[in-house]
């Protein structure tokens, strides 16, 4: 199920539902990071065409980590703040692989369909 | 303040949640300030490029689960804050529910009392069943007490645990210094036991008690008695009281709160069945007479076993005995009840009032579901802004649903709670619509877990019946709309949304109290019709009393004696035209003899019996109740027992049995014993107005003589006046004999009618309360249509409208909504009204009087609605309303 707003600014993609879980789980596998970060992170690792939601993102965070698959704490970052990091945990790290897995054949499903020739292209 | 798991572990996660949310706005400002931008200007940007923090969080808590218990925490609270900012509003909302809730449940409560579980104490009441005989080929109900020996053969039915035997009677007892009338109960010896009952004090009865003629003179008294005549002496067993006429030995106490087995009374002694002749006419044995019906009782069938299946068992059991005794039994079966369609005591008499009490309370309980759900929506629409900001900020639909449906439980809750409470108070309310004076009376409601779970379903039905509507149309707000303040009323041409649905609300009020109306008038007027019924006799004018020589110790001789000279004695009082005995007073509460007859000539289908209810008069009876007689005399002091036995028969046993002939002379065998027959009286009602008339005949007194009888004197004293000339001529024959209290036969006929009074009663409060009610609503959508519609009918005003077309307006279209209701209430009163069933006396349930009439209170009532709004619109200066 795509989320689609019809005021998204033109060149941004919306994610797909689950995607964002993905994501998340990748960037934390450089370290640990808070919300902002993984936020940014997603956003320059796409080249600004992944806008994440904060009202996306943080949900997503605080599922998986009821789901374990993160584990959070409170640290200070660079500037001095206080905030709140999560870092990949074992069973998040298993969660990632399977996620990765399924997003490459679902990829590769979807790229198979969208090669193939077609008289009815516009 | 602590607060409990899990609210505190919550707590803690709402605050890092916030922080983590600041944290996150921080850490993009000083991006932002590092890419150049002014602290201000980052501030700002971080925050819009978050988006809205609360719905984030929101949605964030959403992520954590379990969170409706926080939510529904939260929502109360909120609710409970909203519903103090409007008492008003609130107070009128609960009176309301409270008013259908408390109605509703003081119905389930009489019910469950008085029908599902009628006797406190008793074991596992949904195990007893209620027995009675039938007589084939009598006119319905066709039933019959049983004998002794038939209601014994119960036990071998298999299925049958225990067979409880028992006839109500009554004596007199001194509490202190006053004299009562008590109600008590002759049961086979298994009583206490198989009702698992345990006496507090010493034991119930034995085995051997239940046989030999007044054998064993003991008694269990009941708690009641036990404190208030014998101020709770622990010392008790052993002593003696006096019950008809004969000591007792006490040897047992009832727990407290168990009043026997008969709805409607409170029994104060029981004594085993050898006891039968004390108690029961007058020292007739009948214990072991298979012919002698007398007793009513109740079975109880083993676990699991169903009705039906022990009704199959019992009627191949009574098929068994009507081969087996053809002399007593033939025609006679055998019928099991539940208990709440108990055939002999007052649950068969309240059956059907309580039927329409449920149905009246549960229209009520509608009316005020509609009523308060008006309230809501007009309060939901008063805070559109609060909504719409609500909304603006992001939360849900589902969640302001949800928060207004909180609303409507809090309100409901409250209202369950109260009315739970006022079902409290009500509980002995019924005792009060029984006009039975003098004997301890029980008719009261039960507030057990059944009763409580059925309020609280209620509660829940009714929340979604009110709240849900205004609350999803409150949700369905135009967030634009409000925010550029335009009204959304809907015209008088066309109303929209909340009009439609409050336009609904009142729809439904007004059919439902139609219906109440209807009922109202039709049980009125049935009320009307047995207060005028002819009995066939003259009540007015007419006083009765009764005299028991049989308890105060007089043998046959002596009794007849004492008669003869209290009937010589009353004749002479001033003001006295006539005095008669009788076995029975038409209309009492006790039962008139049945026999088996046989006519010459007339010859009975082969199953059946031909069996008739007489009385015992003396002379001078028939002319003293002004009964007609339609041929020959009636019973002089001539026909005694020395004289030819006579008869005089009624109208309809001479119908029935002499076609087309004469009786007069002809003979009557009755229990085998020829009478001849002196005298055709005009048929009368003998126990019940609305009774279907049924052979019955008179013998004289003195030759089927009772030493207990009732006294009937013709006269143009009131009782108050008699009763202290009477006691004194008593008096002055024997000091030890008192006569009961003198009553006008008016009001012995009344006590007969207490359903019909009962009914109305409860029908006319609930019907007027309804009728309030949707005028009430109707009140209030005509109000808020007229001040919504304001503008509009300013413009008309400009426009040249005059104030009758004004007026016209408003009122069609309130009246056409009456119209409406009142076509949807006569259709479903048209079903309804057949529910009354024989609450309803020479009145069919689809009379026109009482449609009409419900129809005229119902367009005064709305006309008085709408008029009030129409009147503002008249008012109204019009170039005010188009400048507001």
């Amino acid at each position: 199920m795509a989320v689609s707003k019809s005021d998204a600014p033109s060149g941004r993609i919306e994610l797909l539902q689950g995607t964002l879980d993905l994501l998340i789980l990748q960037t934390l596998r450089w370290g640990k990071r808070h919300g902002y970060g993984i936020a940014q992170m997603i956003r320059t690792g796409s080249r600004d065409a992944l806008q994440v939601d904060t009202g996306s993102l943080y949900p997503a965070l605080h599922r998986l980590e009821r789901k374990r698959a993160v584990a959070a704490e409170w640290e200070m970052s660079e500037n001095n703040q206080r905030v709140r990091v999560y870092r990949l945990t074992t069973s998040g790290a298993r969660l990632l692989a399977q996620e990765k897995s399924r997003w490459e054949q679902l990829s590769e499903a979807i790229g198979g369909v969208l090669m193939a020739p077609s008289e009815s292209e516009p | 303040m602590k607060l409990p798991w899990p609210f505190r572990s919550r707590e803690r996660r709402n605050r890092e949640l916030e922080e983590e949310i600041a944290a996150h706005l921080r850490e993009a400002q000083q991006d932002r300030i590092a890419l150049g931008e002014s602290p201000e200007e980052a501030a700002a940007n971080a925050r819009r490029e978050f988006g809205s923090q609360a719905l984030v969080s929101e949605e964030t808590r959403e992520a954590w689960g379990g969170l409706w218990l926080e939510r529904l925490v939260q929502d109360l609270g909120f609710g409970f804050r909203m519903l103090r900012r409007s008492p008003g509003f609130s107070l009128l909302a609960m009176l309301c529910l409270t008013v259908g809730i408390g109605g509703s449940a003081a119905v389930f409560s009489w019910i469950e009392g008085v029908l599902l579980r009628p006797f406190p104490l008793v074991a596992d009441q949904g195990r007893i069943l209620a027995v009675t005989g039938t007589i084939r080929g009598a006119p319905a109900p066709g039933l019959a007490e049983m004998s002794w020996p038939d209601f014994r053969d119960l036990k071998s039915c298999p299925r049958i645990e225990s067979v409880i035997a028992e006839k109500i009677t009554g004596t007199t007892l001194n509490y202190g210094d006053r004299a009562e009338r008590v109600p008590g109960s002759v049961v086979s010896s298994n009583y206490f036991e198989a009702l698992g009952v345990r006496p507090i004090l010493g034991r119930g009865f034995e085995p051997s008690e239940d046989s030999g003629r007044n054998a064993h003179p003991v008694t269990v008294i009941s708690y009641q008695a036990w404190k208030e005549r014998f101020g709770g002496d622990t010392a008790i067993l052993g002593k003696t009281q006096v019950l008809n006429g004969l000591p007792h030995t006490i040897v047992g106490v009832a727990p407290e709160g168990f009043y026997g087995t008969f709805v409607g009374y409170a029994f104060q002694f029981w004594v085993p069945l050898s006891m039968q002749p004390q108690h029961i006419d007058n020292g007739e044995d009948h214990l072991e007479d298979r012919g002698a019906r007398w007793i009513e009782g109740f079975v109880r069938v083993k676990p699991g076993v169903t009705r039906r299946q022990a009704q199959e068992e019992v009627s191949a059991l009574s098929a068994g005995l009507e081969k087996g005794y053809p002399a007593t039994n033939r025609g006679r079966g055998v019928r099991l009840f539940p208990l709440w369609q108990t055939p002999f005591n007052n649950a068969g008499a309240l059956l059907p009032t309580l039927a329409v009490a449920l149905v009246v309370v549960i229209s009520v309980l509608l009316i005020a579901c509609a009523n308060v759900g008006n309230l809501l929506l007009v309060r939901a629409f008063a805070r559109r802004k609060e909504m719409t900001v609500r909304v603006a900020i992001g939360a849900g639909r589902g969640r302001l649903v949800r928060q207004l449906l909180t609303e409507g439980l809090i309100l409901s809750i409250v209202s369950a709670a109260a009315g739970v409470g006022v079902a409290r108070a009500l509980r002995d309310a019924l005792v009060l619509l029984i006009p039975v004076r003098g004997v301890p009376l029980r008719v009261a409601g039960t507030l057990d877990w059944r009763v409580i779970a059925l309020c609280a379903g209620v509660c829940l039905v009714t929340t979604v019946l009110f709240a849900l509507a205004p609350a999803i149309l409150a949700s369905r707000i135009d967030v634009a709309g409000v925010l550029r303040e335009e009204t959304q009323a809907g015209g008088l041409g066309g109303p929209r949304g909340k009009f439609r649905v409050r336009s609904a609300f009142v729809l439904v009020q007004m059919s439902l109290s139609f219906v109440l109306l209807v009922g109202a008038g039709l049980v009125l007027r049935s009320l009307n019709g047995v207060r005028s019924a002819s009995p066939g006799f003259s009540a007015e004018g007419l006083l009765t009393t009764s005299v028991n020589l049989f308890t105060a110790g007089y043998d046959k001789p002596r009794a007849k004696n004492f008669q003869e000279a209290l009937i010589e004695r009353v004749r002479t009082i001033p003001g006295v035209e006539s005095a008669a005995l009788s076995r029975v007073t038409p209309f009492s509460y006790r039962t008139y003899s049945s026999a088996p007859i046989a006519v010459e000539g007339y010859v009975p289908p082969p199953d059946q019996q031909p069996s008739a209810e007489y009385n015992e008069i003396g002379p001078g009876f028939l002319a003293t109740l002004k009964i007609p007689l339609l041929a020959g005399r009636e019973f002089t002091r001539a026909d005694d027992e020395a004289a030819p036995p006579v008869a005089v028969v009624d109208e309809t046993m001479a119908a029935r049995y002499w076609p087309g002939k004469d009786p007069l002379g002809r003979v009557l065998l009755v229990k085998g014993q020829p009478r001849r027959i002196v005298g055709v009286a005009k048929a009368a009602a003998y126990s019940q107005l609305l009774e279907t008339p049924a052979p019955f005949f008179y013998v004289p007194l003195r030759q089927n003589f009772s030493p207990s009888t009732g006294l009937q004197i013709r006269t143009k004293l009131s009782p108050g006046a008699l009763a202290p000339i009477l006691a004194r001529e008593i008096h002055s024959l024997d000091a030890n004999v008192s006569p009961y209290q003198v009553i006008t036969m008016r009001e012995q006929l009344d006590a007969k009618s207490s359903p019909q009074r009962v009914a109305a009663t409860i029908l006319s409060v609930f019907g007027a309360l309804a009728l309030g009610l949707a005028a009430v609503g109707l009140y209030g959508v005509m109000a808020s249509v007229v001040s919504q519609s304001a503008r509009e009918l300013a413009i008309r005003t400009a426009l040249g409208a005059r104030t009758a077309d004004l007026i016209r307006l408003v009122l069609s279209h309130g009246l056409s909504l009456t119209a409406m209701g009142v076509a949807l209430g006569a259709a479903a009163a048209l079903v309804l009204t057949r529910l009354l069933g024989y609450l309803l006396y020479k009145v069919g349930p689809r009379d026109p009087g009482a449609f009409g009439t419900a129809l005229l209170v119902m367009a005064a009532a709305s006309l008085a609605a709408c008029l009030i709004p129409a009147w503002r619109v008249v008012r109204a200066d019009p170039a005010r309303a188009l400048r507001a």
